[in-house]
């Protein structure tokens, strides 16, 4: 291979160092009309009265609006959440009025002046509360909503948004044959994304009624689709624009900012508006990472197999569905993390809480369900007498095993675990999980935990590519894969050039999105980049290869089979030296004598998902991703028995990529998922006052990971390829945070000897759990 | 003390040129270098001091551009990202280190290593380095690039 398995630099780094990479918010900002927005102070209250006539009174405000100015419910799956609060708040931070003014300061003035009344209600901020006895309710008809898919099932008279359920074996029978059980259970508050570009979108109407939205989007289609159904607007009048995206990590895959430009453009006469979120409301009013609390019940047999799994998840998806109902599917599929468990019950509820709703978070709540799951196992093999690493090696899945949806398990659909937990016991220098003392009140300590994933994307999701070549004989690569930093586009020109023969040089890519240019591609999500556009490009860069293999037939005087692509050049396989160079035959042949043969090339490739379904609603059975990508992670500490604070020392792993396309890319990306779950892990969290208002919505008290606090982190593949997919790549670049909070508080609790089982692992929390034996939750 | 009401006419020396810009007391540099002199590279990511994702160099140093005033820069040698022209060694070793994901907080991270090797000619001890960058937020990478690109930046000088 020529291409694959290099490590090039990204397409686009150059334009990054320089500045010459342009977000939404850089567009000029001369000319436009700034939006801003009041934000609920209440976790629930009813909307008595909105005055804002002061605010209308300000020089320069030229529009203020409020839910009665659009009746329109939005949400993926479950239409429960307006544009503007309307009569009713559900969290603190909810947008309640949209002030379009001439220049932020006039607007920030407006939004001061825009007086509120409200009622307080009463409101429940974790999934137990919401769902007890005589609770509140978050949405009076969750029931009466309209449902745009078939699987999502609210439950009438509850705050229960949506249900999954798994039913597989014989749960009972197999627990009474158990020696060992442990029965736990797990809460992880929700945080947030916290991608470095705030989300921003601008959006003007013609006076033709053409709609121009650009926007720091993963979602471009998706934008393009809710503004068209909910405004009856029809799609070839949506123009969805992406320029580079500052990361996003599932956060900027709901359509939210959209709605609200899109409505401020349409106030005043669709002159242009843009709307940037101060950091504040990012965190507070933009949907955020999901919480979780869960039940945990598994068996094992003598040898430490396990046997039996009782699991119930309570997801706290806020107080607006967005896509968490499938996230509570998603949790569901994967439920009993990459182990072969014969007998599981496992029920996955979809919560409303007046918290700030949630969304996709990178891994689609995969590294919420694996530290509980993760932590139990780690129980039971202390409980068994076994090493946590040999637990894990004893019940990985297998070819032959069965997941949890009953998929039958193949080296092809699932890769190969236990290669990867031999790889990363090496790797990590693993010697039983056992802490050691290294002096006085200091020891150290492992932990380790598995990863496994499939994507549920909708079973017709589709994607294309589109190929054009330059009179230099390079090639333009055009898709709908938003850039955001996952480095899809680069590995998209590896996976061309390869297939074309050329060198990925030669190979650029088109980084912003154009809905109106670039093919459809359902969404930069669930790390489906390099599969499912992928395919498209593998298709599109046949159909180029056929081309060229007539235009060469006709140029060179043979028949089109005797034709061969290779090294930017087309030639006859029984005549390779002569040869013509792309530069010459992409855009049609010319002899000496001027006269023109074949066409110029043009490629394309679409793509459509198959063979994939829903999950039956009552035993969980069914196929809804492609395939699954697995790995296993340690993560070493040293840690202080007097003042419960720790260092983290290093963080391995080792995951079945199918395919390294470009080694140090798959790398840092694998290890920017780490330092993500190790940020998430020691300090992230969303903390709530009494009154279920955020105490941390910046970036002052909301503390990240900064330089100097990051372990040595040492990643390395396995390479178990996936038919069907390029060259047998998987899906890979959300995956390295899912293990890595279950790793840590492995060995956070081997290392001070008590089972810690909440999120996040402040010092505060281990001297909680130490000194009073239980994990009191704040 | 200078005294500035309504809207003041001021001279910005920004990568080596004289700007003009017109302002209002209130006004952030940051605001100012994108909006008006569409120096985009700096970048707003809290507005607050906590992410440095707007850093540039006055005078030698990086500063938070969402705390700097307009009005306080005047008389001040600013550089931003756009100034380095791609010939600091430090962009280079971002690109070589694959010091960046998203790209997002990129020229803040930059310009912090740039003022570092001017204060710091030679390479300074670890602990230097990383008080330095604790200044700037990174979301996507695992800060072990960014590390080996200030390394870079020392070790290939003549770059």
């Amino acid at each position: 291979m020529k291409s694959i398995g290099k490590s090039i630099w990204r397409k686009e780094a150059w334009d990054k160092v320089t500045a010459i990479a342009k977000y939404t918010d850089d567009l000029p900002a001369t000319g436009v009309l700034s939006a801003r927005l009041l934000t609920s102070t209440h976790a629930h209250a009813k909307i008595k009265k909105i005055d804002v006539s002061k605010a209308l009174a300000v020089p320069g405000v030229k529009s203020v609006l409020t839910g009665k100015d659009c009746p329109v419910l939005f949400g993926p799956l479950l239409q429960d959440r307006p544009a503007l609060a309307r009569d009713v708040v559900r969290y603190a931070g909810e947008p309640v009025a949209l002030v379009v003014a001439q220049g932020e300061a006039a607007a920030e003035k407006a939004v001061r002046l825009i007086e509120v009344e409200y009622e307080p209600l009463p409101f429940v901020l974790t999934p137990s509360q919401a769902l007890a006895e005589g609770a509140v309710l978050v949405h009076g008809r969750p029931d009466g909503y309209r449902k745009t898919v078939t699987d999502v099932y609210p439950e009438a008279g509850t705050n229960i948004a949506s249900r999954y359920k798994i039913r597989k074996g014989n749960v009972e029978e197999a627990f009474a044959r158990c020696e060992a059980i442990v029965h736990e259970r797990f809460s992880l508050p929700p945080s947030d994304h916290l991608a470095m570009e705030v989300r921003a979108a601008r959006a003007e109407i013609s006076p033709e009624g053409r709609v121009l939205i650009t926007t720091s989007s993963q979602a471009p289609y998706s934008v393009r689709k809710q503004i068209s159904e909910a405004f009856m607007i029809p799609a070839g009048q949506i123009q969805v624009r992406v320029p580079f995206v500052g990361g996003g990590f599932g956060g900027k895959v709901p359509v939210f900012l959209e709605i609200l430009a899109f409505l401020a453009s349409r106030s005043v006469g669709g002159k242009s508006v843009r709307l940037s979120l101060p950091r504040e409301q990012d965190m507070a009013s933009a949907p955020c990472r999901i919480g979780l609390e869960a039940d945990i019940k598994l068996g094992a047999d003598r040898e430490g197999i396990i046997r039996a799994a009782q699991m119930t998840f309570r997801l706290d998806c806020g107080a607006y569905t967005d896509n968490s109902p499938y996230m509570a599917k998603a949790v569901a599929v994967d439920c009993t993390s990459p182990y072969h468990i014969e007998n599981l019950n496992c029920d996955s509820l979809c919560v409303y809480t007046n918290h700030t709703y949630a969304t996709s978070f990178r891994s689609f709540a995969h590294e919420s369900y694996t530290f509980c799951v993760e932590r139990a196992i780690d129980m039971l093999a202390r409980r068994c007498g076994i090493d946590p690493l040999e637990m894990r090696l004893k019940n990985a899945i297998r070819p032959g095993s069965l997941t949890p949806t009953r998929v039958m398990c193949t080296g092809s659909l699932t890769g190969n675990l236990t290669e990867c937990l031999k790889k990363v016991k090496a790797l990590s220098k693993w010697e039983g999980g056992k802490a050691v003392k290294i002096k006085e009140d200091t020891v150290r300590a492992k932990g380790v935990a598995c990863l496994w994933k499939t994507p549920n994307p909708p079973t017709d999701a589709a994607s294309g590519a589109l190929i054009t070549f330059n009179p230099d004989g390079s090639v333009n690569l055009n898709t709908g894969a938003v850039e955001m930093g996952s480095g899809g586009q680069t590995n998209l020109a590896q996976i061309l050039a390869e297939k074309l023969g050329m060198d990925p040089g030669m190979v650029h890519v088109v980084m912003d999105v154009d809905t109106r240019t670039a093919p459809e591609y359902w969404k930069t999500a669930a790390s489906l980049t390099e599969y499912m556009v992928g395919r498209a490009v593998m298709r599109a860069a046949d159909d180029a290869l056929g081309q060229l293999r007539q235009n060469g037939a006709q140029a060179l005087g043979c028949p089109p089979e005797e034709i061969e692509v290779a090294n930017g050049r087309v030639f006859s396989k029984k005549n390779p030296e002569k040869f013509i160079a792309f530069k010459d035959i992409v855009q049609g042949y010319k002899t000496d004598a001027g006269l023109s043969i074949g066409e110029p090339v043009l490629g394309r490739g679409g793509f459509m998902l198959k063979g994939l379904s829903k999950l039956d609603p009552e035993a969980g059975k069914g196929k809804t991703g492609p395939s699954w990508t697995l790995g296993a992670q340690v993560v070493e500490v040293e840690a202080s028995l007097k003042t419960f604070t720790y260092r983290i020392i290093s963080a391995s792993t080792v995951m079945d990529v199918g395919k390294v396309i470009n080694p140090e890319l798959m790398r840092s990306v694998i290890a920017g998922g780490m330092s993500m779950g190790v940020s998430l892990a020691s300090r992230e969290a969303f903390v709530y006052d009494q009154k279920g208002i955020p105490q941390t919505p910046n970036l002052r008290t909301y503390k990240l990971l900064h330089i100097g606090q990051e372990p040595d982190y040492r990643v390395d593949f396995v390479e178990t390829p996936e038919e069907g997919s390029p060259y047998g790549v998987r899906s890979y670049t959300e995956h390295g945070i899912i293990g890595i909070p279950a790793a840590l508080a492995n060995a956070l609790s081997a290392a001070f000897g008590r089972e810690i089982l909440s999120l996040p692992l402040t010092p505060e929390r281990i001297w909680r759990a130490v000194k009073e034996d239980t994990d009191d939750s704040l | 003390m200078v005294r500035y009401e309504g809207k003041t006419v001021i001279t910005l020396n920004v990568n080596g040129q004289p700007h003009e810009v017109m302002v209002r007391p209130a006004d952030l540099l940051l605001d100012v270098l994108r909006e008006q002199l569409g120096l985009t590279g700096a970048k707003p990511g809290c507005k607050n001091g906590d992410c440095g994702a707007c850093t540039v160099i006055i005078d030698g140093w990086p500063a938070k551009s969402c705390l700097v005033l307009a009005v306080e820069a005047e008389g001040h040698v600013i550089l931003t990202v756009e100034g380095l022209e791609g010939k600091a060694p430090i962009q280079k070793s971002f690109v070589k280190d694959n010091a960046f994901q998203c790209g997002y907080c990129t020229s803040g991270f930059l310009m912090v290593c740039h003022a570092l090797q001017m204060q710091h000619p030679d390479m300074p001890e670890e602990h230097v380095i990383e008080e330095w960058l604790q200044s700037n937020i990174c979301r996507c990478t695992s800060y072990q690039e960014i590390r080996r690109a200030v390394h870079g930046m020392y070790n290939n000088k003549g770059l």
